[in-house]
């Protein structure tokens, strides 16, 4: 098939998907937290408030799109369509599953395989600062310029331990390309512990996944490194002259980076795509086993309703997630389902642990976090890395 | 940070005027503080107030001597029992009442949980402001069940003005044992949800451990008293010193720190919570029978039963509802332990049933003096723990 036509395909269903889960990540980042905290949170809009994401959308497209005269204008503009782009950029090298074959057309499940594919991260990673940095410099705002700063030099501190947790799995899989990462984790020690990159010989990456995802909570911003935008602080941060779509674009490059970051630690230490034990021990029938598990919980609750709408709301989940269960059934489907399935299970886990210390944990002081980051996490990352590579080389032929 | 700090600075740099507040998430209310920056560090902060001046202490001059309790609510609206019990004892004290034991216990018990009420807010703010926001919500779950305690005694949450100059506003609602027993059997679970939460935290530990400090004697020159003080080492409670309202009858502690710093004032106020359980209990089983109002029929309204039968409690229902009652002339100073410290009313009466002047001697205030020396030379973050161990209510620094 045309090389342009079946990108065009792909960079479309990856965009609607990309779209949905962002908008739908804040959903549950709300009702996650409202239930850590005793609440429900939105429950208005739609059964479980789960139009919410829509109507917050047209809420921030109709609201008024404020620029103040005292900003520079050029980069105050420039920085809310930086943070986007570039957030939404890195998604285009992540891998999702395995080659497939979808009607005679064979395919991979990435927008691009490039060689170099965890440079390319790291590298739109690193431009991202800027974003951030502009915002608050162009603002005028003495608030704004205050988290600027902060955001800059957060985001640069945790680079290096970040890139340095990143380093010792490529040390071991001996790779920079993020397919052959993935593959290189594939199989299974004594037939059930899987070989991923947190539990692989010589060297298992349990240190370096804990390394990398402290770096990802800061470079995300999110609590407890949420300090350029500590609201208790500095109000909003860099995105206080913001408003409308502008501000709706901060949101939407922070929760991409969240996206993105947590399916680089799928693909990196969680072995990507593959599950968690072989198909021989029957992992083929895991996700509809809970799909139908779901849809049974779902027609209970709707037959005994704690509320009335409920006996009309719960059914209809319960038949979608019927419907789910069924298609991971069908061996046609089953073959694309699976890895997406997977995927998609870890990296939505390693946001619900985003979303989980939020609800419980303090924010850090400024001083703190950088004396954190150079004089703990950066020291501890370089000895783990070449303690990787001591046991690579000794073991590794 | 702290070594470029050090640093001499080059000849070109400048500080950064910042302007918090008075519309700020972290100042509660509308404190308004001008900060001098050099980088993150505060070079000098000018504490501003005022924007929350309601005149209180002017009113209770063209009010009756009764009619000042709704008032006095509205100054802390965090502790508005604690308010209604220093100017009823300041008034009954310029009359010499004798007030009925039944009272007296009842008026310990709802100053307690008023107490508890008031630590809990704080509790939660100073948590979310330091970034655990989920303790806010916990804090809140169980200030509900005091609201609602509250409402169930006074009709009210949060303006409750139960007490009067004389006694209570209404006798005890039925079934209060079971809301105040089932409350206060729970609540040091809840206490102990709130510390394994922040306690033992690493990062909460860092963000309050040494942080604001201030020597005692600094304090002492500045009349700030309450928790505080107690956390500098002073076990300076008025409840013990000068006991009111028989708290000589309770046996309590008073917790002490000496370290003074934002982690010793949160575990002053975490045991004050323990404590004030204990005070809620022993007054509960102890709760004395009898009457709740004194018996005083010039200052007292008559039950309405003999309102409506005898002629003599007529006139003086009439007497009390159109003039009120009169006091005799001289002046009060009357302290209590307030939540957030020394609460005192000052209150002048030229003989008539009009106060001349009631003054109100506020905690917050004292407290609020404070911040100026501790915030100086620290970081902006440092500012909100500090704000935060102050626990101020803009309305009683104000009034």
């Amino acid at each position: 098939m045309n090389f342009f036509l079946l990108s065009l395909i792909k960079v479309g269903l990856v965009a609607a998907v990309l779209m949905t889960t962002l908008a739908y990540l804040q959903w549950v980042e709300r009702k996650v937290i409202a239930h850590i905290q005793l609440r429900v949170g939105p429950s208005r809009v739609g059964p479980h408030g789960l139009l919410q994401p829509l109507a917050d959308v047209i809420k921030l497209i109709t609201k008024e799109d404020l620029i103040p005269a005292h900003v520079n204008k050029f980069f105050y503009l420039m920085a809310p369509i930086l943070a986007v782009a570039l957030a939404l950029t890195s998604i285009s090298v992540i891998p999702f599953g395995p080659q497939i074959n979808v009607f005679g057309v064979e395919t991979y499940m990435q927008l691009t395989d490039l060689n170099i594919g965890v440079l390319v991260l790291l590298a739109i990673s690193g431009l991202s600062v800027y974003g951030i940095a502009l915002a608050g410099w162009a603002s005028n705002n003495k608030y704004a310029l205050l988290g600027g700063l902060r955001a800059s030099a957060q985001m640069i501190s945790y680079e290096l331990p970040l890139a340095l947790a990143i380093a010792s799995p490529l040390l071991l899989h001996n790779s920079l390309s993020l397919r052959e990462i993935v593959n290189a984790q594939d199989g299974y020690y004594f037939g059930f512990l899987a070989r991923w990159a947190i539990f692989q010989m010589p060297m298992p990456q349990i240190f370096a996944f804990i390394l990398f995802m402290i770096g990802a909570f800061a470079e995300t911003n999110r609590i407890p490194f949420d300090l350029p935008e500590a609201e208790n602080e500095l109000v909003a941060g860099f995105h206080t002259e913001y408003s409308s779509m502008k501000f709706a674009a901060f949101f939407m490059a922070e929760y991409a980076n969240m996206i993105t970051i947590c399916a680089l630690a799928t693909i990196l230490f969680l072995g990507g795509w593959h599950p968690p034990f072989p198909v021989e021990l029957g992992s083929g029938y895991v996700p509809s086993a809970i799909f139908g598990m779901a849809a049974a919980i779902a027609l209970f609750h709707g037959l005994n309703p704690a509320r009335p709408k409920d006996r009309f709301t719960l059914p209809v989940f319960a038949i979608a997630f019927f419907g789910l269960a069924i298609a991971f059934a069908i061996p046609v489907l089953n073959s694309i389902l699976l890895p997406l399935f997977w995927f998609a299970s870890k990296t939505g886990f390693l946001l619900f642990l985003f979303i989980w210390v939020r609800g419980t944990l303090p924010r850090f002081r400024y001083d703190q976090l950088m004396r954190f980051a150079w004089a703990w996490l950066f020291p501890v990352s370089v000895v783990h890395l070449f303690a990787t590579g001591l046991l690579v080389a000794l073991y590794s032929n | 940070m702290s070594d470029t700090a050090a640093a001499p600075p080059p000849a070109a740099t400048r500080t950064m005027t910042l302007n918090m507040g008075p519309q700020h998430p972290s100042t509660h209310g509308v404190l308004r503080v001008v900060l001098e920056l050099d980088g993150e560090t505060i070079v000098n902060a000018e504490p501003e107030i005022g924007y929350l001046h309601t005149g209180i202490e002017k009113e209770c001059e063209v009010k009756t001597w009764q009619q000042v309790v709704p008032l006095t609510d509205r100054v802390d609206y965090l502790a508005n029992l604690s308010n209604n019990l220093c100017y009823v004892l300041g008034v009954e004290k310029l009359l010499a009442l004798e007030i009925p034991p039944r009272a007296q216990w009842m008026r310990v018990m709802l100053t307690e949980l008023t107490r508890l009420n008031s630590h809990l807010v704080w509790l939660g703010t100073h948590a979310i402001d330091i970034g655990a926001m989920s303790v806010f919500l916990y804090c809140f779950r169980e200030r509900e069940d005091l609201l609602r305690i509250f409402e169930m005694f006074s009709g009210q949450r949060m303006m409750t003005s139960y007490f009067r100059v004389g006694g209570l506003a209404l006798d005890a609602p039925r079934g209060w044992q079971n809301a105040v027993g089932k409350f206060i059997k729970e609540f040091p679970s809840k206490i102990d949800q709130y510390e394994n939460l922040l306690t033992g935290n690493p990062i909460w530990l860092k963000r309050t451990k040494g942080v604001g400090y201030m020597p005692l004697e600094d304090m002492l020159d500045l009349g700030v008293t309450g928790p505080m003080i107690r956390a500098a080492g002073v076990p300076w409670d008025i409840r013990k010193s000068e006991p009111y309202s028989s708290y000589d009858k309770f046996q309590f502690k008073v917790p002490t720190r000496t370290e003074s710093d934002v982690f010793a004032r949160y575990q002053v106020r975490i045991e004050e919570m323990r404590e004030s359980v204990k005070i809620i209990q022993q007054a509960m089983d102890g709760m004395p029978e009898g009457p709740f109002q004194a018996d005083a029929p010039k200052i007292v309204l008559p039950e309405r039963e003999k309102m409506k039968t005898q002629m003599e409690a007529l006139i003086y229902h009439f007497k009390i509802v159109t003039e009120g009652f009169r006091v005799p002339a001289g002046e009060v100073y009357q302290a209590i332990e307030h939540p957030r410290g020394e609460l005192a009313y000052y209150i002048v009466s030229d003989g008539t049933s009009k106060p001349y002047r009631v003054h109100m001697r506020t905690p917050s205030f004292g407290n609020l003096i404070a911040m100026k020396p501790m915030l100086e030379g620290r970081l902006i973050a440092d500012s909100i723990a500090c704000l935060g161990s102050l626990d101020f209510v803009l309305g009683d620094v104000d009034r």
